[in-house]
């Protein structure tokens, strides 16, 4: 079957390079994982550390969760509080979030346009190491700044470092400074990376794989990395102010000196708030991967889904003040950001319709991948929906920086990619693999992490209606907010005890879980069209491509697609 | 206004005020705002989830006592608005509300509808696709031009709600307030009243029938943002270094609401409270006639000492009391410090035994704070003491 | 779409690799120097003290005479490697390197001059911290710009620039055109509009 889609092309097989000690030994496995260019073992390891890092992170929740559960609580003193949360939230965007991104992207983009590697794959390498190694910088922070036994230690001035409160005079040491270098070495390694996807997708393509047939993921891919070519330099653009500040004694934000603490926050959110939609178009890209496949039917509407993604990374483009209503912006500036803000609605709301009506109609295959996917569906329509109250300037008034934000942002984050990384995960574990994830242990870390997570930042809405302002490290046991917050530390229990089920399934399934075979959820875009692990050069024939289901053509010759497009 | 004897009166077990499911029970079964219909049913719907959600927890459904001290609004539920700006906001809310509650009715309808209609039927039932449907315009069509009325709606209504808020003309004779923000306690000043005092803001409540008595606040900061939020009062509005922001209150009750600092703005961001006390205009006068005297001199020889003591040390390098030799400006102004309620920003109650406890050692009760710990004896901290709680 | 039926993979055409790497690059870049730009206007006429840019600034004839030509050179010494014209390549080459080294040395002066006579530094006000970043920026890619022309000077004149170069030499034209561009808005922003503004 796989052999009527691919047609003849020359590739020599590269020769066996000789490096290091022989087979199976420790320094081999190291070499090979630190010389490797191959696109494949780059989106695992990037994989792999965003799940370290999202584990250290969690951690770091777990601190913050406990000193809040009960009024006045003296587990953390504040300034520890401050940087645990600086911390927690730095490390979840740029060390858990954007490498999730990145390392599915580099491991399916190639496979899924059919393409051998990346466009440059030392510049991929370059990316990932790069990327580690900020998150490394930021860590030793701990140690460096100087931690440990001396004065300082890690930045605390929140992840979006509001100036002045970066500038020397109120964040001395250096632990700002670990922050600042630590986001401008990242920022480096997100653009090459995705400078790579990008040139990948419109120069490696095989043959018949035009712009209109790109799997959804690809495109979302797309879109997502030409956010981070224009977000992430706006980004270094700020570390490289501060930093002038700081060490030549420059004044951008030096309030004292006619510097303009407001402007800051605009930059930091000309980036941000496109970032917060590259966080999300993995949750787009790998949702519309999976929904199809286990409903048994194409995506509805493929080119109001891709119009749709595009149209939100435009219009996010220009949403940015929504996160400034209380800084004291005009009103007819006010009124702009609320406009564009909502437009946003309008594509998002288009692609939760299409994916619901994707599935009418269907044959549902309550697989893991597509359990999580609904639970993203629901959890992202809440995100969605309390996204157009916080839209909406005069009620933002009330709610911005309370914790009704941070629930809102945690449903987007947690309960809209969180869930989808498990389902994308578990989805293409098989490929990566060979092995299929372990179902009932699957089972159990879904229902443990969705029921752990509802309990959690379902109470934290109604403490930001109780005015609960986020960032606090304690408050008194007479606002009324002790039970919600004792609440939501029990739920970040039950969530930590279904990681621990996802992590021991990836092990479980690894060593013992049953045989996949190639094609084990019988999909039908190009990835699965060669073996399970695939080989390094992907495919030995490159495919010929008819239509956006080219699996779908070979598995059902007397009804293809490409007679429907 | 009464004292408790405790350190802290959040420690003070019997002083607990009824807890948030309580109140939000409580405005269900007796909405005080009169607002439309429309949002009465959005507001119905909201209280409902939440009524559920809190017997889905039985131990949160044993409810104490209410408060005996109603004059004191700890509980700062937005959605119980006491003053104008604050009712205003809640005209856009409740429409929103509606909205959302009825969109996430649908959609999650529909999801359900499907998961239960399209499921799993038998082990043969993978043998067969289903019929595949590409895409319909008309459909899709139709789910692009609800949510884009529903937006041109949202759009007008947060807008000329916007405009109402922030673009209030302030009236000659509203009282004017002049708040600026330090790491981490609150500058009052009444520029028109010559009075300066910290983190309590006196206000005179306005009525709704009557003619109305707003007081406006110009926002200022001397270090780090921050960001001055009474829930119950008005929404957020940032104390910008460097630039001069501006918001308004209109109480309708008397009585103490509390707000937070709500921008991060360092260690201490957490016991960054503010006070508002609303009064009638009679007390308010009162009030502000008291503040414009000089403090009452010390009578008791312990007391006498204090003051001595007090200009002896470095107090006076940041604290200013009127018409003496302390000038500083650094930290609150302390004129009138024995009428305030709390201390260091609201992190204690302004009792002897407290105030005795954060001269002793001002970072254990608020560890990072720039009062720094004098290492006073302890004849000079009674007589400290003694003498601060002659300043009224 | 039925065409795909007929579609022959013989005529299956992507754009370049590195031409395409190439103008992403300029997209990021340009989105950096944007920051920079609206820094500057924003800071424009917002010193608190001098000194003030009408007071030190000269308008920068020379470098920006250098630096416009070099990309008429560049131009040339492509079309003499489309043709084969090794020697010729080389010359435009070297004469594009070396007009970008002047620039440099251009600034470098100027900057001495700003530092030493005028005491204007990055510390003095918003305008040296506006104008040294943003100029400084744009300097700092010309250095880069003139290490990558080093690169090909050199392998061309020891014989080793091939026809497979060709793509290698575009990208680093269009790099070399785009710094071009960034010198048009930094000399509008700065040598044209802040002087004009008074303190």
């Amino acid at each position: 079957m796989a052999q009527e889609i691919i047609i003849e092309e020359n590739y020599r097989m590269p020769a066996p390079v000789h490096v290091g000690d022989e087979k199976g030994s420790l320094t081999r496995v190291i070499q090979q994982l630190v010389f490797t260019v191959d696109h494949k073992k780059l989106g695992l390891m990037y994989i792999a550390a965003g799940l370290l890092f999202f584990v250290i992170a969690g951690l770091l929740a777990g601190l913050i969760r406990m000193q809040l559960a009960f009024p006045n609580n003296h587990f953390l003193p504040p300034d520890v509080y401050n940087q645990s949360f600086t911390m927690h939230g730095t490390t979840m965007i740029f060390l858990v979030g954007m490498p999730m991104a990145f390392g599915f992207a580099n491991y399916l983009v190639p496979l899924m346009i059919g393409a051998r590697d990346m466009a440059f794959p030392r510049l991929n390498a370059f990316g990932f190491w790069v990327f580690f190694f900020s998150g490394l910088l930021l860590y030793f922070s701990y140690v460096g700044a100087p931690g440990l036994y001396a004065a300082g230690s890690a930045p605390d001035v929140g992840w979006f470092a509001y100036s002045p409160l970066t500038t020397k005079a109120f964040s001395r040491g250096h632990s700002t400074d670990y922050w600042t270098l630590s986001l401008l070495l990242g920022g480096i390694g997100s653009v090459a990376t995705a400078l790579n996807i990008l040139v990948t997708v419109f120069c490696m393509r095989c043959p018949g794989m035009t712009l209109g047939r790109l799997p959804i993921f690809v495109w979302c891919m797309v879109v997502l990395s030409f956010l981070v070519i224009l977000a992430l330099p706006c980004l270094s653009a700020c570390q490289i102010m501060i930093s002038l500040d700081r060490y030549l004694g420059a004044k951008f934000f030096d309030t004292q000196a006619g510097g303009d603490a407001v402007l800051w926050q605009h930059f930091f959110w000309i980036f941000g708030h496109p970032e917060v939609y590259i966080l999300i178009m993995p949750a787009f890209a790998i949702t519309s991967e999976v929904i199809p496949v286990f409903s048994r039917k194409p995506i509805f509407g493929y080119p109001v889904m891709v119009a749709a993604v595009v149209a939100i990374a435009f219009i996010s483009l220009g949403v940015w003040a929504h996160h400034m209503f209380c800084v004291g912006m005009v009103s007819l500036a006010n009124a702009f950001f609320v406009t564009s803000t909502l437009l946003v609605s309008i594509p998002t709301g288009i692609k939760i319709f299409n994916w619901l009506a994707t599935m009418y109609g269907g044959k549902l295959r309550f697989e893991l991948p597509l359990i999580f996917c609904i639970a993203f569906l629901f959890q992202f329509l809440i995100a969605g929906l309390t996204g157009v109250m916080l839209a909406v300037a005069p009620f933002d008034w009330q709610l911005s920086d309370s914790y009704f934000v941070v629930a809102h942002f945690h449903y987007i984050l947690i309960g809209g990619l969180l869930f989808t990384i498990f389902a994308g995960i578990y989805y293409w574990y098989p490929k990566a693999f060979g092995k299929l994830p372990n179902h009932k242990l699957g089972l159990w870390h879904f229902w443990l992490f969705a029921i752990g997570f509802h309990i959690t930042f379902l109470p934290q809405h109604f403490l930001g209606f109780l005015g609960m302002p986020r960032r606090i490290y304690t408050y008194q046991s007479d606002r009324g907010w002790d039970e919600m917050n004792l609440l939501s530390t029990i739920g970040v229990a039950i969530q930590s005890a279904g990681i621990l089920f996802f992590v021991y399934n990836l092990i479980y399934s690894y060593f013992w879980g049953k045989k996949s075979g190639d094609d084990p959820w019988d999909a039908w875009t190009l990835e699965w069209a060669t073996t399970s692990p695939p080989p390094e050069y992907n495919f030995a024939k490159l495919p010929l491509v008819k239509s956006r289901r080219p699996l779908w053509d070979a598995k059902h010759p007397e009804d293809p697609d490409w007679k429907h497009e | 206004m009464h004292l408790p004897a405790e350190r802290n009166e959040s420690l003070t077990k019997k002083n607990f005020p009824p807890t948030h499911f309580a109140y939000l029970k409580e405005s269900v079964l007796s909405p005080r705002l009169s607002i439309s219909g429309f949002a009465t049913t959005a507001r119905l719907l909201f209280t409902a989830c939440i009524v559920i959600l809190s017997t889905l927890v039985p131990a949160l459904a044993e409810q104490p006592e209410p408060s005996p001290k109603p004059d004191i609004y700890r509980l700062t539920d937005i959605f119980q608005p006491q003053s104008r700006p604050a009712e205003l906001i809640m005209e856009p809310t409740y429409l929103v509300l509606l909205i959302c509650f009825g969109i996430f009715a649908v959609v999650v309808a529909v999801l359900v509808y499907v998961l239960i209609k399209f499921r799993p039927r038998g082990p043969q039932d993978h043998l067969e696709e289903p019929p595949q449907v590409y895409g319909s315009y008309n459909i899709e069509m139709a789910w692009t031009v609800i949510p884009c009325l529903i937006v041109f709606v949202l759009v007008l209504v947060s807008s000329r709600s916007i405009v109402e808020i922030q673009d209030q003309p302030m009236p000659e004779d509203a009282i004017k307030i002049r708040l600026i923000g330090h790491q981490w306690w609150w500058e009052v000043q009444y520029p028109d009243l010559g009075i300066t005092t910290a983190n309590e803001i006196h206000v005179p409540v306005s009525s709704k029938n009557g003619p109305p008595r707003p007081t406006h606040l110009f926002l200022e900061s001397a270090d780090v943002i921050h960001s001055f939020w009474v829930p119950q009062l008005a929404g957020k509005t940032d104390l910008v270094p460097n630039r001069l922001n501006h918001t308004w209150v209109e109480p309708y009750k008397t009585g103490v609401f509390v707000g937070n600092c709500a921008e991060y703005c360092g260690t201490q961001h957490a016991n960054m409270l503010l006070r508002v006390i609303v009064q009638t205009p009679e007390d308010f006068e009162k009030w502000a006639v008291n503040q414009k005297q000089l403090p009452t001199e010390p009578q008791d020889a312990l007391a006498i000492q204090g003051k001595k003591d007090f200009y002896a040390l470095s107090c006076v390098n940041c604290h200013k009391i009127d018409a003496s030799p302390a000038e500083g400006v650094f930290g609150p102004d302390l004129t009138k410090f024995a009428v305030r309620q709390t201390l260091g920003a609201g992190v204690a109650l302004n009792t002897p035994e407290n105030l005795h406890d954060w001269l002793l050692s001002p970072d254990s009760l608020k560890p990072g704070c720039y009062m720094p710990d004098m290492k006073l004896s302890p004849q000079q901290l009674s007589s400290l003491v003694a003498y601060l709680q002659t300043l009224k | 779409m039925n065409s795909a039926t007929t579609e022959n993979p013989a005529d299956w055409k992507l754009p370049s690799a590195r031409k395409f790497g190439i103008l992403t690059l300029i997209l990021a870049e340009s989105a950096l120097f944007t920051i920079f730009v609206v820094a500057y206007l924003f800071y424009m006429g917002k010193s608190l003290n001098g000194p003030y840019p009408s007071e030190v600034l000269e308008f920068p004839l020379l470098g920006t005479l250098a630096l416009f030509s070099s990309s008429g050179t560049i131009f040339m010494a492509e079309r003499c490697l489309l043709a084969g014209n090794k020697p010729g390549f080389s010359l435009w080459w070297g004469i594009t390197t070396a007009l970008g080294i002047y620039f440099l040395y251009f600034t470098g002066a100027e900057w001495h001059h700003l530092i030493f006579e005028k005491n204007l530094l990055i510390s003095t006000n918003t305008f040296g911290t506006t104008f040294y970043s943003l100029v400084g920026l744009h300097a700092f890619h010309v250095i880069v710009g003139v290490l990558l022309l080093l690169g090909i000077l050199i392998s061309s004149l020891r014989g080793r620039l091939h026809s497979d170069h060709t793509e290698h030499v575009e990208a680093i034209s269009y790099y070399w055109h785009f710094v071009d561009c960034i010198w048009i808005v930094v000399l509008t922003v700065v040598y044209f509009l802040s002087v004009r503004v008074q303190p």
